[in-house]
């Protein structure tokens, strides 16, 4: 694909400007890092605050009586159990029980959900979403993710930089929940969600608001200080994400991957009623799992890399999905597939990394916990 | 732009070479540490190793990605550079003096004369931009 078939999200030029370094994303022209680099990155938003742009995610709005009904038959969660002002983490499954997309619903009314999926996916999830929609569902679906920015401010500064924008409490919001507020005078969703395994807000609002909230969290974060936000690219985004072991679709999740075998059992209410790969899902369980996602660290120096195949002894038992240094836990991790019987803690296994197999073993996840 | 040094030799690999007798020191330049970003682990090769020219002599692996190292010139290992195990973001910071990864005894020192000078390397970073 070459550069001008590309799509840009609103913070195109801005990125551009604060020297961001640009990268083909699933089709998307997107930083992977800004001249502090993703080590500095990484760890400012641990320590204190870091800023991305998620613009490039998609959003679908389901409208109607039939809303909840509608897209608890498409989900693994349990959409009745959502309040308003309530979102939680859920998946797409096909008629096997693999998953589609992994995605988030928001509940803002009875009649009113919003899923927020994948950028790579958006595409392939409206074609999956409209194929299993008919008049009967008596609902309305929109495709709106280009009526959106999304900034996430994700940190232990995150909530202190948002609240000098807003009057509303941000500390009332609780984790997973969200409100319709005013942030900085943009009319805005705020949601406290994020993807790094801090506390943090994912803010959503119109894209010409883009590049004035992108500013202003920079401004209030004291962006240029030693100490001041940063904003973060997808490098950064990928190793605080798989610090925290969550799931990358692509990676830990495709058609072909369950969200059983992905860790995401606790996703899955098997006893919601029927949904799309339900039958498939509670087979598998009923039979138990065969593989299962596993954390692990280098034990000896090496780094594995996504791709790259595991050993238990001379046998190749499964193959690298996510590899990575962790700059916080200065360690090098990884997520695998393995077979149940060594998917415990403790289990050494080896990477071949290019050639030379190098000593890893089991741990558990997430690598990363925050403090509390 | 990147900064390439006159008095060093270059390879289209982006090695650069710094010739002392028959003696090379072998880094990677500024414009490849740019390229891959925060180093964080080198694999070296062990003194004593006999490579030939191309042959790979160890990689650079940054946060995103895994890149090889090749021989710029063939030779036998003197030395590798032990401080890159603490600090490897020397690749970083000083590509041509902290960051030097191995030194070497060339079987045929005449073949650095061969390599890029600063200028031609300069030339071939624009033509390859």
């Amino acid at each position: 694909m070459s550069e001008t078939e590309l799509k840009h999200t609103p913070l195109n030029a801005v990125h551009r400007q604060m020297g961001g370094r640009m990268v083909d994303f699933g089709g998307w022209d997107m930083p992977v890092q800004y001249p502090a680099g993703v080590i500095e990155e990484h760890m400012r938003c641990r320590t204190r605050a870091g800023l991305f742009d998620v613009s490039h995610m998609g959003e679908i709005w389901v409208d109607g009586p039939g809303a909840i009904d509608f897209v608890n038959r498409l989900t693994t969660n349990d959409v009745t159990k959502l309040v308003d002002g309530q979102a939680h983490y859920s998946a797409l499954t096909n008629v096997g029980g693999g998953v589609v997309d992994d995605l988030l619903v928001y509940r803002f009314a009875e009649e009113k959900l919003l899923l927020v999926v994948n950028a790579g996916t958006t595409e392939k999830d409206w074609k999956w979403i409209t194929l299993h929609h008919s008049d009967e569902d008596n609902c309305a679906l929109t495709n709106a993710s280009g009526e959106f920015c999304q900034i996430a401010i994700q940190g232990p500064e995150a909530l202190g930089i948002v609240q000098q924008l807003t009057e509303t409490d941000l500390s009332a919001i609780k984790y997973y929940h969200f409100t319709e507020s005013w942030v900085d005078g943009v009319e805005s969703i705020i949601s406290r969600t994020g993807y790094t395994g801090e506390d943090g807000f994912e803010v959503y609002a119109a894209p010409k608001y883009a590049a004035q909230l992108w500013n202003k969290f920079l401004e209030i974060g004291s962006y240029g200080e030693t100490e001041g936000i940063l904003p973060c690219g997808l490098a950064a985004r990928n190793t605080l994400r798989l610090e925290s072991a969550m799931s990358l679709y692509g990676h830990e999740l495709d058609d072909d991957i369950t969200p059983l075998e992905a860790n995401l059992g606790w996703i899955t209410k098997l006893d919601k009623g029927d949904f799309i790969g339900r039958n498939a899902l509670a087979a598998l369980k009923e039979k138990g799992l065969s593989r299962k996602l596993a954390g692990f660290e280098m034990t000896e120096p090496g780094i594995a890399r996504d791709g790259y195949d595991v050993y238990v002894g001379e046998v190749k038992v499964g193959v690298v999905t996510s590899g990575s240094p962790a700059p916080f836990l200065k360690k090098n991790i990884g997520l695998a597939f393995l077979p149940v019987d060594f998917a415990k803690t403790g289990q050494e296994i080896r990477i071949d990394v290019r050639g030379k197999h190098l000593a890893a073993k089991v741990v558990t996840t997430p690598f990363y916990k925050r403090p509390v | 732009m990147s900064n390439i040094p006159e008095n060093l030799r270059y390879s289209k690999d982006h090695e650069w070479v710094g010739v002392d007798g028959d003696i090379a020191t072998v880094g990677i330049t500024d414009y490849a540490q740019h390229a891959l970003g925060d180093v964080v682990y080198i694999d070296m090769p062990r003194v004593g190793d006999k490579l030939s020219a191309h042959e790979a002599f160890g990689s650079v692996e940054s946060v995103k990605a895994v890149s090889e190292i090749f021989m710029p010139i063939a030779g036998e290992i003197t030395e590798v550079n032990d401080g890159l195990n603490d600090t490897p973001e020397a690749v970083n910071n000083e590509p041509y003096t902290d960051g030097w990864m191995i030194k070497l005894k060339m079987d045929n020192p005449g073949e650095a004369d061969a390599m890029l000078s600063a200028e031609e390397y300069d030339e071939y970073l624009v033509a390859s931009a």
